[in-house]
């Protein structure tokens, strides 16, 4: 059992979360991943750590409510506990000064991105940080990553924060602007589909950090499988990171689809539960 | 060697041996049939997880039990890997003396009601009993008495505490709760060491509680040996990476004076042929950990699952019989074995095989699928299968499958689960680069001490043999613990 000692919403939607693990918070690096379960009946799923103390031990994440399992997790308060916390999980994040770097984040990305940003920030290198969104209420974090990154730029499809647009035209704005020499890209698989096409035309070195489908997150199931350069990969223990030009991401957009439907369902039937508890 | 036989003998010779030998003749003995095993009727059960023997009434024990003639030399225990004495537990059933029984399996083995029910008994001691040897008739159903003096012994509430020698303050440590680790364990805690299993999991067991369906070994039993196992003081830690939440050297800083690697062989293989990433097509690892961890199949757990009609499940082995019968469990109007060599070749346990069949399990055999097409979602709707015949021996003796040419088939499917094979767990060699591995990735130990290249590491399990078998990974744990306690006292 793992203690909530700190909580901080914010925004309606995403939470952060301070964790008790003092064994992860002292192994972790930048791009590591944990598994969560909450309850007996829990489902296991994957959250990038976002930021450790080791002093305190204790680690932080940072949730976006998206379905049930995160639901739960966000609904948990200061003092009350996580069933089952295992990690650091995945490959850590390569970090060293290379430049100039383009920190892409789409949707939900913009958590896991946030401690890669830093990460790359306190090596020293500029970071050029774009976060997109369908719309301003969408928009999460932009304090936080803003803190360290050298520039923001915000991108919404409807226009009703920051500029309208999607992801790439503020990629591309930059890249017009300055030699980029890495770039790296969280969100949908959509997102990163044309994300990795944009720095691609430009010859720009590209890491993505897939969110797959996983159980365990120790390379014991292949529910996290996809296809790079050709080759099957467990993202669990192969990645999180990858290279971004190399990945499949059609493959992987038609993956992520194979349990929608019933994820759908089931999220609908806890709200509606929820609600009826008066929650 | 010599030790043992003189003390089998001795054994034999016992009064009450004597006695009981001589209660029947061997003729009336040996012309009582076999018993059968109790089932769940195969049309119900598949409508839920209930487990399919149901085991021997005592009645049916002891006759069972009056068929073994107590053989001067009794070749059975030589095909048992951990040399249980067969004939002395089969002949304390017979005098009514069940809880006796249990004792005698418990000398050798620790997870008796396990083995009982998972163990390949008829390639082990049944292949061996002088019924299948010499009278070419059926054996004794030493698995079936196996699990009745087991199934006893924790029903009646009576589990012997084994002895716990003073405790001696030694730290180890076991890495991995599978068969292969809690044997350790609890050999370790018996010889007054201070135990800890770490587990990656959220849950102990390993295999017997992931992989192993509760139709075959309900997970109500491995709590049992859990529950034993904390009485004697062992301690768990479930969300436990070794390697990972903490490296070997910060236990070693803690106070951890020697290893148990008993991390199984949990990596699924796939087979790299075109179209295996598309949805629907999962390892067996997955399958089956969504439905025996995750309990997918509950309606009130939040771990979904997809399976379909039409399932096809890759493979021969334990695994593949494993995930067929459940796909049949969870709703598959058509759940078909695709298996690439004959029946004969088989490596599932006999009796798996023939409750499949019962419960509608169809069988192709010399079929290897090649591709898999999905419609415009990526989801699978059918496989090519190759048909195969059998060529010449392979390196392991059994001949080799080959594609005859131009025989394909084409099938309808919704699911497929690939059941072909596992290899060992890299964590805890990725985190010590200088523990040596072989080219399979299995850590290379010391024959007969299990030590590997790292001195206060040991190993043993599915983690040194690849995939293998329960009792085969009970018996390390046991070796190890043997020969770590020697290496501790020396030191
Ligand atoms: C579906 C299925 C059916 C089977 N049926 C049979 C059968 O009928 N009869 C039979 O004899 N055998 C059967 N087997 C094989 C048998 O289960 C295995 O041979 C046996 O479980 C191996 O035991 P083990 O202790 O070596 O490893 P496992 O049971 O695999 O346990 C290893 C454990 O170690 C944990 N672990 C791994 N790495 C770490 C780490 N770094 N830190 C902490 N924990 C770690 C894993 O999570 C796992 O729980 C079957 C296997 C499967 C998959
Ligand atoms: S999540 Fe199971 S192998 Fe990656």
């Amino acid at each position: 059992m793992f203690k909530i000692v700190d909580k901080e919403f914010f925004s309606e939607n995403v939470v952060r979360l301070s964790i008790e693990a003092p064994r992860i918070a002292k192994a972790r690096r930048a791009g590591h991943f944990v598994i969560v379960k909450i309850g007996e009946k829990g489902e296991r799923f994957p959250l990038t750590i976002a930021g450790a103390d080791r002093e305190k031990g204790t680690i932080t994440l940072v949730v976006q409510k998206v379905g049930v399992s995160s639901r739960k997790l966000a609904a948990l308060e200061v003092g009350e506990y996580i069933t089952d916390l295992v990690g650091p999980l995945g490959q850590a994040t390569h970090i060293e000064n290379k430049g100039t770097i383009l920190a892409c984040g789409g949707g939900v990305g913009v958590a896991p991105l946030l401690p890669i940003v830093e990460a790359y920030k306190k090596a020293g290198n500029r970071v050029i940080t774009v976060i997109a969104a369908r719309s301003k209420d969408l928009i999460i974090l932009e304090d936080q990553i803003k803190q360290f990154s050298d520039e923001l730029i915000v991108m919404t499809d409807d226009g009703s924060y920051g500029k309208k647009g999607l992801v790439t035209e503020g990629m591309e704005e930059a890249i017009a602007r300055e030699k980029i020499d890495e770039a790296m890209i969280i969100g949908p698989a959509v997102m990163m589909k044309f994300a990795a096409l944009t720095t691609k035309k430009y010859n720009i070195p590209t890491l993505a950090s897939l969110n797959t489908i996983m159980v365990d997150g120790t390379g014991m199931c292949g529910a996290c499988r996809i296809t790079v350069g050709g080759k099957t990969k467990f993202v669990c223990v192969d990645g999180p990171e990858f290279d971004a030009h190399q990945v499949d991401f059609d493959e992987m957009l038609l993956r992520l689809n194979g349990y929608k439907d019933l994820e759908k369902k089931a999220d609908s039937d806890y709200l509606k539960s929820s609600e009826e508890k008066g929650r | 060697m010599e030790n043992r036989d003189s003390y089998l003998k001795s054994e034999r010779a016992q009064e009450w041996r004597e006695k009981l030998r001589k209660s029947k003749n061997n003729k009336e003995r040996t012309l009582q049939e076999r018993v059968k095993m109790p089932e769940a009727d195969p049309q119900l059960r598949i409508q839920s997880y209930v487990e399919v023997n149901s085991g021997l009434s005592a009645e049916q024990a002891q006759k069972e039990a009056s068929r073994c003639i107590d053989c001067p030399n009794p070749t059975c225990i030589t095909g048992c890997p951990v040399e249980i004495n067969i004939p002395k537990f089969i002949k304390r059933i017979e005098e009514g003396e069940f809880l006796e029984a249990a004792k005698v399996l418990k000398e050798t083995s620790s997870l008796p009601a396990v083995c009982g029910r998972v163990c390949p008994q008829e390639k082990q001691c049944e292949a061996n009993c002088f019924y299948t040897q010499k009278l070419k008739k059926e054996p004794v159903a030493i698995g079936y008495l196996e699990r009745f003096a087991a199934d006893y012994e924790r029903e009646s509430g009576k589990i012997s505490v084994p002895e716990i020698q003073e405790k001696n303050g030694i730290k180890v440590a076991c890495i991995g709760s599978g068969p292969a680790g809690l044997t350790f364990a609890g050999e370790m805690a018996k010889k007054g060491y201070d135990v800890t299993v770490f587990e990656a999991l959220h849950e102990i067991g390993g295999v017997l509680k992931y992989g192993i369906p509760e139709f075959r070994l309900p997970n109500e039993i491995v709590d049992v040996e859990i529950e034993g196992l904390k009485k004697m003081g062992v301690k768990f830690e479930t969300n436990f990476i070794v390697g990972k939440t903490a490296p070997i050297e910060d236990l070693k800083e803690e106070g951890f004076k020697a290893f148990f690697a008993g991390s199984g062989a949990g990596l699924p293989r796939f087979m790299n042929i075109p179209g295996e990433n598309y949805i629907g097509i999962l390892s067996s690892n997955e399958y089956l950990t969504r439905i025996n961890l995750m309990h997918a199949a509950d309606k009130n757990t939040d771990t979904p699952v997809v399976s379909g009609k039409n399932v096809v499940v890759v493979g021969g082995g334990n695994t593949a019989m494993d995930s067929v019968r459940t796909a049949k469990r969870l709703g598959a109007d058509r759940a078909i074995i695709v298996y690439r060599r004959s029946m004969e070749e088989m490596p599932a346990r006999v009796e798996e095989i023939e409750h499949a069949k019962e419960e509608g399990v169809e069988f192709m055999t010399l079929s290897n699928p090649i591709e898999y097409f999905a419609n415009e979602k990526g989801q699978v709707n059918k496989v090519k299968i190759q048909k195969m015949e059998l060529g010449e021996p392979d390196a392991s003796g059994r001949r080799r499958p080959v594609p005859v040419e131009g025989a394909e088939e084409i099938i309808d499917v919704d699911t497929v689960v690939v059941a072909v094979g596992v290899s060992p767990n890299p964590i805890v060699p990725d985190s010590l680069p200088e523990l040596e591995v072989t080219s399979w990735g299995t850590i290379k130990v010391e024959e007969d001490t299990l030590q590997s290249s790292i001195p206060e590491m040991y190993a043993g399990g599915d983690i040194v043999r690849g995939g293998a078998t329960v009792i085969l990974a009970m018996g390390d744990g046991r070796k190890a613990a043997q020969s770590m306690d020697v290496y501790l006292k020396n030191k």
